[in-house]
């Protein structure tokens, strides 16, 4: 494994940053929406330039300064952090487009305004997928905090404000709260804040204390909304639908468990958490959230508050899938990160082409909608598939991968726990598909006049749907990358 | 002429301070531009004076030629290097950011306001390089006085202030030269570096005990530490926008520079920390003055008294990271000094471009104010970020320090404060964003006016508030260029290692 210097990881960061002024100054929408788009065809570009250098087994650094002795503001690309930075950076492009087509078609107000921060929050979730260190991967977290707060707010009204409140309470308040101290204790125990293959806490601290860490990182990054600081997700709908999509899929979540994934296996190690017996205790706060969610998202009838709470449930199988510590187990978790992505993405574009096509937010009103929208619903059907994990989805991949940790793992309580949420997902997303295409007699709710809506807000969930299913025949760019990651964890 | 930097930072704003009070006499449009002139010329000296320092450790200068202890000695190292650096680029930038304030609202004392603008600043430069104790206490009341004076210019309540301010400052200044007294009557010496010398020999002595502790009440009085604070939120609130922002973020980060030099240079680390054990009792009064200064903040209404009480939350961060007793802590408060001035400077500034267009500083008149003034905004959400301690920006990398101290120390008290009053300044500045980010909901989905039209500030205000801001993140950045370069050569020298 060679070690390459070179500045490109700072430049992906920096483009959707360095696109703002123009943003900003540009009078004509299209204008200003042909930046946007130059800037995430230039950042995709660059992440994918990245990625043939990783594949061969190496790595990408560059130092920018160093602020505190030891802890520098630093980019590392290896291979987990280029999964997440494919995923996100070639969902941008797509979202980009729904944006277009949702933002015009319902007239909203200040679109520069959520042109900028859109970006901003791009450029923070790649600097996470590319941190070298704590401290740099925090740097990014906090700007991804701050970015999307005018996002979640977009309407500015009295809605909007109560769940901005809650948004900043949870996700700042932890992050000073808990993974700042936490990250300084580190810091003063060792001296360092750098990934490492096998963590870089071993023999620095005790059991007690090594306990304390993890449950204040754990809970710390609350984007990755383990309960119980999961409050934000649901609040955050009321957000414009390619917000959530992005909050759900591309960034703020996802950089939530990437970012748990990194302190497990970067900070502790998988060695040492096996040690000191910490899998099972992960593993058991990972199934509390995916039982509870699953069961609160089966009570729901707003479609997005469903969505957030499928979300809720999903995203603690990632860390469920690296708490299990067995190989098989992590690759499944961190497969997750991106097959549920895709999944998760193509389920809200449909709930926002639903929204804009009739006005309806709530799964009783889409009696019979399959009917009229049937591309969107069709993309709304492969996309929950992949988020039960059935096949021909990429979200069964990873599912398996999962469920063979757990074998793996010999844990046959979590095994119970994967199963028994696969069930329930398929409860709470069959009956609305079915629903939608097969209304019983005489009651389905629209008339012919209601159609597809604007071809920028169908195209995308299409598109996404359709790599769902690409990625079940052909999971392999993201599978050679985690393998790599998890030998990486291995040592070897 | 390179040799007398030293003086020359000093004695320029004096000589301009003159000239332009008379020249006030004969033409008042002149005033500004001197001192711009005499401001310019002591901050560049400054910058030139700091270059030199980081190269050679220690420049000395001798008043008149005459030899230290006898004659008054200027004994400039990385630390006053750096914070006379600070205090003057920070006064001519606000100098130049605050001058359509001045002239509306102290239009007919141009000549005076000016010229005690540039004695302020020489009182301040003269406290941070001069190198005896004497000396040091006749510029602190130079620059008390012309603080008093500026801050009597305000309208409202401002002179009662002001006058409330001269009692309490007064006392202070007392304090302190009492202390320099015993000082003088035990060794004999008022020069900084030749009392260091010879006080070892009597550190048991009650007298030297009484001198530190008179010392430490002064400063503490000048520098609002908590519970001594009670003049500042009304002299800093009421005064002039002009000289809010320059006294602000000067006066009280002079302070502390002080007590730091008193520690370090003057009475020794061993003194304080091994004879007096003083450490641990300060560190939780700072504690507590942190914890206070959140909390009153929190209870304030108007946007500049907020910003009064977080500087009393910030001394303590410094007082604190001083009493720590490990390298780590005095690097974060020397660093604190260095970032609080930009961060205040940045919040003081905004505040008076706010209040040049709103004519109010009450949270509730902030309604929509982004979409009014977003430059202005976005300036104001930096500076909270500096103070809440997100990085980049430098006011993360202090705390880092400051946290790190406390828990090298096993004063988890106050790392607890610390973290505490880190997440009220995220209350308190998301309170002030809210309301100047959703306006009024009446006419609500975001097309919120309300009422006055208001625009952005002009060019004037906004360039100098902008560069602020970007030296906020800047700063940041070269943290660890600052630490190594300035604040460990330092520590190293003062046997402040371990």
């Amino acid at each position: 494994m060679e070690t390459i210097q070179s500045i490109k990881p700072l430049i992906a960061v920096l483009v959707s940053i360095c696109v703002v002024p123009l943003l900003v100054l540009c009078k004509k929408p299209n204008l200003r929406e042909g930046w946007t788009f130059a800037a995430a065809a230039v950042k995709l570009l660059l992440v994918l330039s990245m990625l043939p250098v990783i594949l061969n087994g190496n790595q990408i650094v560059y130092t920018l300064v160093e602020g505190v002795p030891g802890v520098a503001i630093k980019f590392r690309v290896d291979a987990l952090g280029m999964l997440f930075a494919c995923v996100a950076a070639s969902l941008w492009i797509i979202t980009s487009a729904y944006s277009i087509g949702y933002m015009r078609g319902l007239k909203e107000h200040s679109q520069t305004r959520y042109y900028v921060f859109f970006a901003l929050a791009l450029s923070a979730t790649i600097g996470v997928a590319f941190s070298a260190n704590l401290l740099t991967l925090y740097l990014f977290y906090e700007m991804l905090s701050l970015a999307t707060y005018p996002l979640v707010t977009h309407h500015q009204d009295r809605e909007a404000r109560a769940a901005g409140r809650k948004y900043l309470t949870y996700i700042l308040g932890t992050s000073i709260g808990l993974v700042l101290p936490a990250m300084l204790v580190c810091y003063h125990l060792t001296g360092t804040l750098e990934f490492a293959s096998q963590g870089f806490l071993a023999g620095a601290c005790n059991r007690g204390l090594a306990g304390v860490l993890l449950v204040f990182f754990i809970f710390g990054f609350a984007k990755a909304a383990v309960m119980p600081f999961h409050g934000w997700l649901p609040a955050a709908m009321v957000a414009p639908t390619p917000v959530s999509a992005l909050l759900h899929a591309v960034a703020v979540v996802t950089v939530g468990v990437f970012s748990i994934v990194r302190i497990l296996t970067g900070v502790f190690g998988t060695e040492l958490l096996g040690q000191f017996d910490f899998g099972v205790i992960i593993c058991a706060i990972a199934s509390v959230t995916i039982i509870v969610a699953s069961l609160i998202a089966l009570s729901q009838d707003n479609l997005k508050r469903m969505l957030a709470f499928s979300t809720i449930g999903q995203l603690s199988y990632i860390i469920l899938g690296v708490g299990l510590l067995s190989p098989k187990g992590i690759t499944g978790g961190m497969l997750h990160i991106a097959m549920h992505a895709f999944g998760k993405i193509t389920l809200f574009f449909c709930a926002g082409a639903i929204f804009m096509a009739t006005g309806k937010r709530n799964i009783s009103e889409m009696v019979g909608i399959g009917r009229r929208m049937p591309w969107t619903m069709g993309a709304f059907f492969v996309g929950s598939l992949s988020i039960i994990g059935l096949p021909p989805t990429g979200g069964f991949i990873s599912k398996w991968y999962l469920v063979l940790g757990t074998l793996e793992a010999n844990q046959m309580t979590f095994l119970l726990v994967l199963l028994g949420s696969s069930l329930l997902s398929a409860a709470y997303f069959m009956p609305v598909v079915y629903r939608a295409f097969f209304p019983p007699p005489g009651k389905a709710m629209f008339e012919n006049k209601v159609g597809e809506a604007p071809i920028l807000c169908v195209a995308p969930p299409v598109i996404t749907a359709f790599i769902s299913v690409v990625l079940f025949f052909y999971p392999e760019p993201f599978f050679r990358l985690v393998s790599m990651a998890v030998r990486f964890i291995g040592g070897n | 002429m390179t040799n007398h930097y030293p003086a020359l930072i000093v004695v320029l704003p004096l000589l301009f301070a003159f000239v332009v009070s008379g020249v006030a006499w004969v033409k008042k449009s002149l005033c500004f531009p001197l001192t711009i002139v005499g401001m310019g010329l002591s901050a560049g000296l400054s910058v030139c004076l700091l270059g030199r320092v980081a190269t050679t450790g220690l420049v000395e200068y001798r008043m008149g030629g005459w030899e230290t202890p006898w004659g008054i000695g200027y004994h400039v190292d990385y630390l006053n290097a750096l914070v006379v650096t600070v205090v003057t680029v920070l006064a001519f930038i606000n100098l130049i950011a605050t001058r359509k304030n001045v002239v509306e609202e102290t239009p007919e004392k141009a000549g005076a306001f000016y010229s005690l603008y540039l004695l302020f600043i020489v009182g301040l430069t003269g406290i941070v390089l001069t190198g005896d104790l004497f000396n040091l206490y006749v510029l602190l009341e130079v620059a008390s006085l012309t603080s008093y004076a500026l801050i009597g210019m305000g309208n409202g309540r401002a002179p009662m202030s002001a006058l409330n301010y001269l009692f309490v400052g007064t006392v202070g200044g007392c304090f302190y030269l009492l202390g320099v007294g015993y000082l003088y009557i035990m060794t004999g010496s008022l020069n900084m570096v030749d009392v260091a010398t010879l006080l070892p020999q009597m550190y048991h002595s009650s007298a030297v005990v009484m001198a530190f502790i008179f010392c430490l009440v002064g400063v503490g009085i000048k520098m609002a530490f908590f519970p001594l604070h009670m003049w500042l939120p009304n002299a800093y609130g009421f005064a002039p926008t002009a000289v809010g922002s320059l006294i602000a973020p000067l006066m009280t980060k002079v302070m502390v520079y002080v007590l730091i030099r008193l520690i370090l240079t003057v009475f020794s680390v061993d003194f304080a920390f091994v004879i007096l054990k003083m450490g641990d009792p300060m560190v939780w009064l700072s504690s507590l003055a942190i914890v206070a200064g959140a909390v009153f903040a929190l209870a304030q209404k108007n946007l500049k008294r907020m910003f009064c009480y977080i500087i009393v939350s910030e001394i303590g961060y410094m007082m604190g990271g001083a009493w720590l007793g490990n390298n780590t802590g005095m690097t974060g408060a020397i660093l604190h000094i260095f970032n609080d001035a930009i961060m205040t400077l940045c919040l003081f500034l905004c505040a008076g471009s706010i209040y040049y267009r709103v004519r109010g500083l009450e949270l509730d008149r902030l309604k929509g104010l982004f979409s009014k003034m977003p430059v202005t905004m976005a300036c104001l959400v930096a500076g909270a970020l500096s103070i809440i301690g997100v990085p980049p920006t430098c006011g993360f990398f202090s705390k880092w320090y400051l946290i790190s101290g406390g828990l090298e120390a096993g004063q988890y008290g106050f790392v607890a404060a610390l973290l505490f009053s880190s997440l009220v300044n995220v209350v308190l500045f998301f309170r002030v964003i809210e309301i100047s980010y959703y306006g009024d909901f009446e006419d609500h989905h975001g097309h919120g006016s309300s009422g006055e039209a208001v625009m952005e500030a002009p060019a004037s205000m906004l360039v100098p508030l902008l560069i602020v801001s970007i030296g906020l993140i800047v700063v940041g950045l070269y943290t660890g260029g600052i630490v190594n370069h300035l604040i460990n050569p330092l520590l190293l020298k003062q046997g402040f290692l371990g």
